[in-house]
């Protein structure tokens, strides 16, 4: 018994006034942070996506293809560390049997394979089947079968199928993108329907959540492009590059808007949790709220993309700073998913006092098994590069 | 129906095996997994409240001590400790109810213990019998002077420290240090062998105060005086000023 | 045991049958609604409830968990709070060393406070959690995944994760005594009564009696969970 709780001892030192004695230990931890990270990114990158297929946004066609791969290799990996953090991992198929009709939570596993299913499986078949048969059909070896099996053996490119697949694509878009919304919204409302927590409740929490979801993927697609193309020794197109940045710019505008009127909002009716709050954000989130979220992740973003349009500046400097401030972008949005979830257990709900959270290495929910979550995707997201090749020049052969 | 399937494209025909399969495999494993008894009374499983209801019992109460100790029952409840149950110091006992010499129950006797209750500690209520462990008989055990069945102390105390030592640390202190309780108290005798029942009396005017505060009244000239008839006239003293610390605001 | 079959022959079935379901007709859970008034001026801060709980209920013996815990609130000349709850009160409490006049100060008892309409029930994704019919909300060890969402929910702290078997636990207000007729352990050893257990549809009942003879207050009133836990004397600062 004693060394189930020995990681709490040190903790009871480091409360600052008083916490309901339930309150030493967080129950919340760094794969509860990872959790929405993910599925923001899986979120934003498919509304990137889907603003080739619905709004026909020509520029951004290169990475129509990666976007959705991308979502897919996030949504994959994205449960994991839910099931990770669960007391009991081998009763998580309950939430399918007896979901609960008025929790938030319950609605994870029916959103989830809604949205995986059948918005992302079906949007990339239908897209990708016919080259996977013309792929199939020159191929050799285990990929060919692969491919095969993949495409469900089905054999059919005549005019007609291709138009139906057409057809179906921009259909499952058009239902896609309320259900990407709903993907990430829903995780914002777990958090933010909790009235018990003053930190979480509000009813901007959803829509907060999804622009920064917007603005992670966007930064990630914008960031994988330019690898990628790197990694393949091909021109990057500088109109593609433009135009992603220029949504990401406006998409922050957006998010910091929102985050801001949420700020002010809480300082302008300070409630009676505002004095432990105001404590939190000048005391143990100074650093990760302040400097990391605000200054770093978004301030000198906005202002690089700003001096960008203002500017002219040549293509090369333009992809560096693109790339630079993608980059801190994405630190930024993760600190804001931290932030979140990690900062709204730092404080008791009896307003008077503050804990802490020590991030343990090892351990189920310590650093490495996150590392391994957000290393993860990307090799999920190199195996589907292979098999589904993103790029036009290898499209119709 | 021929018709409708032809116009079915083939991928759709194909999309549709692995779907049906997993949709309905998904429903079949739903029927098979989900426990019989869930749904019974509400969204959760009936017999998980069996479970909890069937849980040991531990503390078994009072009544049970009753069928073999009825004396020492009996004579806790004429005492002060009337409503103490056993089971507050002895521990629980419905091990010992099943197996009353394999379970022996222990009773506390060490310095300890009582204090958990009659300590000093400012936030407890006034005129819960308090004492202060340094000062009061140090290194003698509690039991020494005092039956736990029947906890009056061995002599009527003297002093009314000796329940409300709250007040007199805090009036031992203060300006009104050398003024005895009894000067405002009125106190009966009963009151110490029936705190509840007889209670003491407190000063129900203002020229009671007036009489060593009051500008014309005969006493130290270092007192503080005030106006009476000026000075908060709606209000008997204590009303505003906590007499057993004047001076505090 | 003989002593025991004189007094509480309906404890007996309960043994001789472990299996007896609670609706085998000796028990109604539609007749009842139980609730707990608290008496803050009568509360000595002894622990001895806290203490009770977790021998009843063989909660972890360690200061991160409790089902039941005593705070104590000390309110200094000028306005200044301090609150403590060392080992939730288990040990009972010391004096303190105070270098400021106190203006105010008492011991205030928590626990899950029942609500009519419980925060961690509408959050649990499986069921696993749940108001029964006589109003007290209990977990079912056998189900719960784990998952810490009603802990995130409890706007009192009344819940915790058990690190031996992995799932939440709470208060159940003495789940097994009460269908038999026995107050709460809490209840049972508080030796100055500060603690009032009753059923809310009792025509009389020592909880009637206090919800009649007292002003009383329930913990954050305006998050609208409609504890049933009352309590008589509740000062501004307790939250």
């Amino acid at each position: 018994m004693e060394h189930l709780a020995a990681h709490l001892w040190p903790i009871l030192d480091q409360i600052q006034g008083y916490i309901y004695p339930n309150e030493v230990e967080l129950y919340w931890r760094v794969l509860i942070v990872i959790y929405p990270y993910i599925t923001g990114l899986v979120a934003g990158a498919f509304i990137l996506a889907s603003l080739v297929k619905v709004f026909n946004v020509k520029e951004l066609q290169p990475t129509y293809r990666l976007s959705m791969l991308t979502a897919l290799a996030f949504l994959i990996v994205a449960p994991m560390p839910l099931l990770f953090h669960l007391g009991h991992p081998e009763r998580a198929f309950e939430i399918f049997l007896t979901p609960n009709r008025s929790s938030a939570m319950a609605m994870f596993g029916y959103v989830y394979i809604w949205y995986l299913m059948a918005v992302l499986l079906l949007e990339i078949w239908f897209d990708y089947r016919k080259d996977l048969i013309l792929w199939s059909q020159q191929g050799k070896g285990l990929k060919k079968w692969i491919q095969k099996l993949i495409t469900l053996f089905s054999k059919d490119i005549s005019e007609k199928a291709l138009k139906f697949d057409k057809a179906a694509v921009k259909v499952i878009t058009i239902i896609g993108i309320p259900s990407a919304f709903l993907l990430h919204g829903y995780v914002g409302f777990i958090f933010g329907s909790i009235k018990a927590n003053p930190w979480w409740s509000s009813v901007l929490m959803p829509i907060v959540f999804l622009f920064s979801a917007m603005v992670s993927g966007m930064a990630l697609v914008l960031l994988l492009y330019q690898i990628l193309m790197l990694s393949r020794r091909k021109e990057i197109s500088m109109p593609t590059l433009d135009k992603l940045a220029d949504y990401l710019f406006y998409t922050m505008i957006v998010a910091f808007s929102l985050e801001a009127l949420d700020f002010i909002h809480r300082i302008y009716e300070s409630e009676e949790s505002i004095k432990i709050v105001s404590q939190l954000i000048s005391g143990k989130l100074f650093v990760s709220l302040v400097v990391i979220q605000l200054l770093l992740g978004m301030l000198i973003p906005l202002f690089t993309f700003a001096s960008i349009k203002l500017f002219r500046f040549p293509a090369e400097l333009r992809k560096l700073l693109y790339f630079v401030a993608a980059l801190l972008v994405q630190v930024g949005i993760f600190t804001t998913r931290w932030n979140v979830v990690i900062g709204g257990q730092l404080f008791s709900k009896s307003f008077r006092g503050l804990t802490t959270y020590k991030m343990s290495i090892g351990g189920t929910e310590g650093l490495l098994v996150a590392l391994m979550f957000l290393i993860l995707p990307f090799i999920i997201l190199y195996f589907l590069i292979k098999i589904l090749p993103p790029w036009k020049e290898s499209g119709t052969p | 129906m021929k018709k409708i399937l032809d116009i079915i494209p083939e991928q759709v025909k194909r999309l549709l095996i692995p779907v049906s399969i997993l949709i309905l495999s998904f429903i079949l494993l739903r029927s098979f997994l989900i426990p019989p008894d869930f749904g019974k009374y509400g969204h959760y499983r009936a017999s998980a409240v069996d479970e909890i209801a069937a849980k040991d019992i531990k503390y078994i109460g009072q009544e049970a001590c009753e069928d073999c100790h009825d004396d020492v029952v009996a004579k806790k409840n004429m005492s002060y400790h009337r409503n103490v149950m056993c089971e507050v110091c002895h521990g629980p006992s419905a091990a010992h109810i099943e197996d009353p010499d394999g379970n022996k129950l222990s009773a506390p006797r060490e310095r300890g213990y009582c204090p958990l209750c009659h300590e000093y500690i400012p936030a407890r209520p006034t005129g819960f019998p308090q004492i202060v462990s340094e000062s009061h008989n140090p290194m003698k055990a509690c039991i020494a002077c005092h039956d736990a069945h029947d906890p009056a102390p061995p002599e009527v105390p003297k002093e009314c420290e000796a329940c409300h030592a709250e007040i007199a640390r805090t009036k031992a202190v203060s300006h009104h240090m050398e003024v005895s309780c009894t000067r405002c108290h009125e106190t009966s005798e009963e009151h110490k062998v029936d705190p509840r029942n007889f209670r003491p009396s407190k000063p129900m005017t203002r020229e009671f105060c007036g009489s060593c505060h009051a500008q014309k009244a005969d006493a130290s000239k270092e007192l503080t005086r005030i106006d009476l008839a000026t000075h908060g006239e709606r209000y008997v003293c204590w009303q505003c000023h906590y007499p057993h610390l004047p001076e505090s605001k | 045991m003989s002593c025991l079959s004189v007094s509480f022959p309906s404890l007996l079935a309960a043994k001789d049958n472990k299996n007896n379901s609670i609706l085998d007709g000796s028990y109604d859970p539609q007749s009842h609604s139980w609730g707990m008034g608290i008496m803050i001026d009568k509360c000595i801060g002894c622990g001895r409830c806290a203490n009770a709980c977790k021998m009843e209920n063989n909660v972890p013996q360690l200061p991160f968990y409790f089902r039941t815990w005593v705070e104590r609130y000390i309110i200094y000349e000028g306005g200044e709070v301090v609150v403590d709850s060392p080992n939730g009160g288990v040990d009972g409490f010391k004096r303190r060393i105070h270098d400021k006049k106190i203006l105010r100060s008492f011991f205030v008892p928590k626990l899950c406070n029942q609500c009519d309409k419980p925060p961690c029930v509408q959050v649990c994704p499986t069921g696993a959690t749940f108001r029964t019919k006589d109003g007290v909300t209990l977990v079912d060890s056998k189900y719960c995944i784990g998952c810490e969402y009603c802990i995130q929910a409890c706007p009192y702290g009344a819940r915790f994760l058990d690190p031996q078997t992995r799932v939440t636990e709470k208060c159940t207000f003495c789940y097994h005594r009460i269908i038999k007729n026995m107050p709460p352990a809490c209840v049972e050893v508080c030796p100055t009564q500060a603690r009032v257990f009753g059923d809310r549809k009792a025509h009389a009942s020592p909880l009637v009696r206090f919800m009649r003879m007292n002003k009383i207050l329930v913990l954050k009133p305006y998050l609208n969970t409609e504890p049933a836990v009352f309590y008589a004397g509740l000062d501004m600062e307790v939250r």
